[in-house]
């Protein structure tokens, strides 16, 4: 039970993750909260990196990982200067107003 | 060991409740800090598996800088947030229903999953001993003799994101004055300065 393996990490992950999906359904209004969520979910992604670098011994999981951080940082910061510019034209972040484009 | 697993459960415990705590807080301040709080225990998770490097980085760009942003948006909008909660309910079933499943598969295959036999021998770079050689200048010479390229793109990646997003927020308002240096030094007196000639015991006008 206390023995700490690769499986207990993996399963901190997958409900790090199911958490995730879990909160882009439930604030399907809410902008914010969902990129929190996509944030929420590449840390998951993040910790089965990290898990399988170190029960393999392998450095690459981690530069991956880092990798991951990055791009993650350069996402957060694409979507929030989006969310404000949309926030100034229309007033509002709701998802479902976010329908200009009729896709 | 014992240490170790009882840490494992305390920081796993907290991040997976501060995680279920960021989507479902009322107030979205608070689900930001929710959200550092998850990081944190993160971080603590990294440095359990041996990657200080990486702990310290997901503090420092994350609490220090993703969270704040987040944090900087969220007060800076003037957001009825009593209103964007309203779906909560309706979407409640159904994403539960996602969530669940998707966490059921995961766990399924986890629970029937293995390393294949030969995988620790198809090593790309080798964790060095730990007592010899620190996690971080590890990663830093795998990162600068293999993976130079790698680390410039994403260095590029970064600096678009930057331009990406001034771009994206800057605007020219109408109607603001501002200082222009080329006009101020081109002024010349008989522009701006009439003498008029004032009749004693009367007024200018």
């Amino acid at each position: 039970m206390l023995t700490i393996g690769l499986g207990h990490f993996l399963t901190v992950a997958a409900i790090l993750f199911a958490t995730g999906i879990f909160g882009i359904f439930l604030n399907r209004k809410n902008v914010i909260i969902i990129l929190m969520s996509v944030e929420l979910m590449l840390l998951a992604v993040n910790i089965n990196l990290v898990a399988f670098s170190a029960t393999l011994g392998d450095l690459v999981g981690q530069v991956f990982a880092m990798f991951v951080l990055t791009v993650a940082a350069a996402e957060a910061a694409i979507g929030l200067a989006i969310l404000v510019i949309y926030f100034r034209n229309r007033g509002s972040i709701a998802v479902e107003d976010i329908n200009l484009m009729k896709g | 060991m014992i240490v170790q697993g009882l840490a494992f459960y305390l920081f796993a415990g907290i991040a997976v409740i501060s995680g279920v705590m960021v989507i479902s807080a009322r107030n979205p301040v608070h689900s930001v800090l929710f959200l550092i709080l998850a990081f944190f225990n993160a971080a603590g998770l990294f440095v359990l598996l041996g990657a200080e490097f990486l702990a310290m980085i997901l503090i420092v760009v994350y609490v220090g800088a993703v969270a704040v942003m987040f944090l900087f948006v969220v007060m800076m909008l003037d957001i009825n947030f009593a209103e964007l909660r309203q779906g909560f309910i309706r979407y409640l079933p159904i994403g539960g229903l996602v969530g669940l499943i998707l966490l059921v598969e995961l766990i399924a295959v986890l629970a029937g999953w293995s390393l294949a036999p030969g995988a620790s021998g198809s090593l790309i770079a080798a964790m060095p001993d730990p007592a010899q050689v620190s996690n971080t200048r590890a990663l830093g010479l795998l990162i600068y003799t293999h993976y130079l390229y790698l680390f410039q793109a994403s260095g590029i990646i970064l600096l678009i994101a930057m331009i990406g997003a001034i771009v994206l927020t800057l605007r020219h308002r109408p109607g603001v004055r501002r200082q222009d240096i080329a006009q101020q030094v081109a002024r010349r007196p008989e522009d701006s300065i009439t003498l008029h000639k004032v009749p004693s015991g009367k007024g200018v006008l």
